[in-house]
């Protein structure tokens, strides 16, 4: 399984050279000007000269391989650098990929707004796994019975109304009318003693829930049918023919089988969720990595939106491979080699 | 053919009385098992025999309540066993029955073992729940378990998953879980039907050197008549959710009297007669079981039937004089007399 996962990673390096040459290329393609914001007032001369310091007058490939260069090779070295505080080369000339809209290099930009993404997204997908897999399988279990009917319909409804409107309405009832909970999320807050821990869990209450229950709504339909499918495997009857009870036929025998596909989804939609909660953050003004993927793509700030994206194509990437080697340790019947 | 000795006066392990199970679907009712009755003794092999859907298998499972309920259900009857009726055990108190007093073995060892724990998991579940041993113990018993029913090195197969093994294997894998807790009674599905031909008489082979050392009752579901005249005391033929015939393995082979049975022998190729022109095969449908049967479900498909038989549905009876101490019954569901060519004067 190791040399499995070394030649799929070696796999990826071809696979994320090509997802990076588009997303470059795509970018680079839109009728974008980094300088259109500026006050008008600036001259058209100064304009050309701004976009010229930004390296916009090198050709496009020449640009494609300083941006690789610099986001594979000089942000790394930064990072192994400041994690173990010693000096590679000559740092102070090494290029770094900055943001045109502010100049800060980007995998700062992102370093800092990471945290609050992934405590929403990590906590929320957590919540999500944590009232699926129960639903799915009682729903199973009890199919066709009120809870299952119920489940069903809260969940396509889950599945069907967007979370930009569920968050709205949670707003609404929750902050406008009940006046319970806060609309916007204070990333400045800092969790130091009981008090200010319950505030950071007042406001993440309503952006967990908006999308662990969006989430929940797609992994119960997967549990659900899953269990489904192993409930009326003959490895069942076998167990229940060798006197085991009900809990251990369910939750060990069924339950192991029917994770399988279920995990690997759950692997799958991670970065997907990441994605997916850039609506979620802009709602909540959460200023995590989506807020700055949203103000980047207003203000013509490629060099963010490229990185940023890349970012996403990676954990895509990852993703997959965790799924697949899951997929193996809970699988005994799938061999690498 | 040597005379098996029957036993016709040792003590019943099981009888049962009147069985009858319903599915209820969303297409209306089937009646799957319309009133099944019959016994076993101690030591004995009873050969069940019957096409798919005659309702063999759902009747075994019923004795255990191992249907699914819902959608099925068990309207009457009474199985005894062990001086208690099974049918009125709560789950609890049946749980312990099922692989702890009475072994299953299924069709389909491909799909019977669960494909992500070991064997020695799947084994040592029910020697742990039923006998209380200890993980040591059970692993130890596991073993020789796997040993008795031919697996070589069993020691180290534990740790093996069910893919590691080969059909037969798995199914001697079945048959030593359905033995772990010494069971009186091995209820076996049809154990040989998904197994080639030299693996199902390696099967029969290790099935006949258990029955000689464990001395086990047996009840052995099949559609092979082949399979059940090798191994079998006695025999009752099923059709349509019910036992149209029932006779000891000599007496039904030598002088069939359900039209049915008679027909199912036919259709059996002989190794020593010429070689016939294609196969014989019973034509028709089996019953739909849509309703509890009122005339004989055979009837639509049987080349005696006359007006009788779709007015009334024959009971079974004993046509030798019934039980006696050196005397299987011989009972038959039918109104026609194949021997003589007639209908029965009787009833």
């Amino acid at each position: 399984m190791f040399r499995y996962a070394i030649r799929r990673l070696l796999f990826a390096i071809p696979t994320l050279l090509v997802i990076s040459f588009i997303i470059f290329a795509l970018l680079d393609l839109a009728p974008s000007d980094p300088t259109a914001q500026l006050p008008l007032t600036i001259p058209e001369e100064v304009r050309e000269m701004i976009k010229l310091s930004l390296g916009l007058g090198e050709p496009f490939h020449i640009r494609y391989l300083r941006w690789l260069e610099q986001f594979l090779v000089n942000e790394p070295l930064n990072l192994i650098e400041q994690f173990w505080g010693i000096e590679i080369g000559n740092s102070e000339d090494r290029l770094r990929v900055r943001s045109w809209s502010t100049r800060a290099p980007v995998v700062d930009l992102i370093a800092a707004r990471l945290p609050q993404t992934l405590s929403v997204v990590g906590v929320s997908y957590i919540v999500a796994i944590l009232i699926a897999v129960p639903i799915g399988v009682i729903s199973a279990y009890k199919q066709y019975s009120i809870f299952d009917q119920v489940g069903t319909f809260i969940s396509m409804i889950g599945f069907s109304v967007p979370t930009f409107f569920t968050g709205t309405v949670m707003i609404v009832i929750f902050s406008v009318v009940l006046g319970w909970l806060p609309s916007i999320y204070d990333t400045t807050l800092e969790v130091r003693d009981y008090d200010s821990f319950v505030a950071q869990f007042k406001q993440m209450i309503m952006p967990v829930m908006v999308l662990g229950l969006f989430n929940a709504a797609q992994l119960s339909r997967f549990m659900r049918s899953s269990m489904l499918d192993n409930l009326n495997q003959e490895y069942v009857r076998t167990a229940r023919s060798k006197g085991m009870g009900e809990p251990v036929v369910i939750l060990i025998h069924v339950l192991r089988n029917s994770m399988i596909p279920v995990v690997t989804v759950i692997a799958l939609g991670l970065p997907t969720t990441f994605a997916g909660a850039i609506i979620t953050e802009q709602i909540f003004r959460i200023n995590g990595v989506g807020q700055l993927l949203i103000g980047a793509i207003e203000g013509a700030d490629i060099p963010t939106v490229q990185t940023v994206t890349f970012i996403f194509a990676v954990l895509i990437v990852v993703f997959n491979l965790i799924a697949d080697l899951l997929y193996g340790m809970l699988d005994p019947r799938i061999r690498y080699d | 053919m040597t005379m098996r000795s029957v036993s016709t006066t040792g003590p019943k392990i099981l009888e049962v009385t009147d069985l009858k199970t319903v599915f209820g679907t969303r297409d209306g009712a089937v009646h799957a098992v319309n009133g099944v009755s019959f016994h076993l003794r101690e030591g004995e092999l009873l050969g069940i025999v019957g096409e798919s859907g005659s309702g063999k298998s759902v009747t075994m499972m019923s004795l255990l309540k191992l249907v699914p309920m819902p959608p099925a259900e068990i309207t009457s009857g009474r199985v005894m066993f062990s001086a208690r009726d099974l049918l009125s055990l709560s789950p609890g108190e049946i749980r312990k029955v099922r692989g702890g007093e009475i072994g299953f073995i299924f069709q389909d060892p491909m799909t019977s073992l669960n494909p992500v724990f070991t064997v020695g998991f799947q084994l040592m579940e029910p020697l742990r729940k039923h006998m209380g041993l200890s993980k040591a113990e059970a692993r130890e018993k596991a073993a020789s378990l796997l040993a008795l029913v031919g697996i070589p090195s069993p020691a180290d197969r534990l740790d093996d998953f069910p893919h590691q093994f080969s059909g037969g294997m798995r199914q001697r894998v079945m048959i030593a879980i359905a033995l772990a807790c010494d069971p009186k009674l091995l209820i076996a599905d049809e154990p040989t039907t998904a197994l080639d031909v030299t693996i199902q008489a390696q099967i029969l082979e290790l099935v006949r050197g258990l029955r000689r050392e464990l001395g086990m009752s047996m009840i052995w579901i099949t559609h092979d008549l082949g399979v059940v005249a090798g191994i079998a005391d006695r025999v009752a033929v099923m059709y349509g959710g019910l036992i149209v015939e029932h006779a000891a393995v000599e007496d039904l082979y030598a002088s069939p009297k359900h039209p049915y049975t008679h027909a199912l022998l036919q259709t059996l190729p002989s190794l020593d007669s010429e070689r016939a022109e294609k196969l014989q095969s019973i034509s028709g449908q089996p019953p739909s079981l849509d309703a509890e049967p009122t005339t004989c479900p055979f009837a639509p498909r049987c080349e005696f039937a006359f007006e009788r038989c779709f007015r009334e549905n024959p009971a079974i009876r004993s046509t030798n004089g019934g039980w006696a101490e050196d005397r299987v019954s011989h009972d038959v569901a039918c109104w026609w007399d194949i021997e003589k060519g007639a209908p029965r004067d009787d009833g």
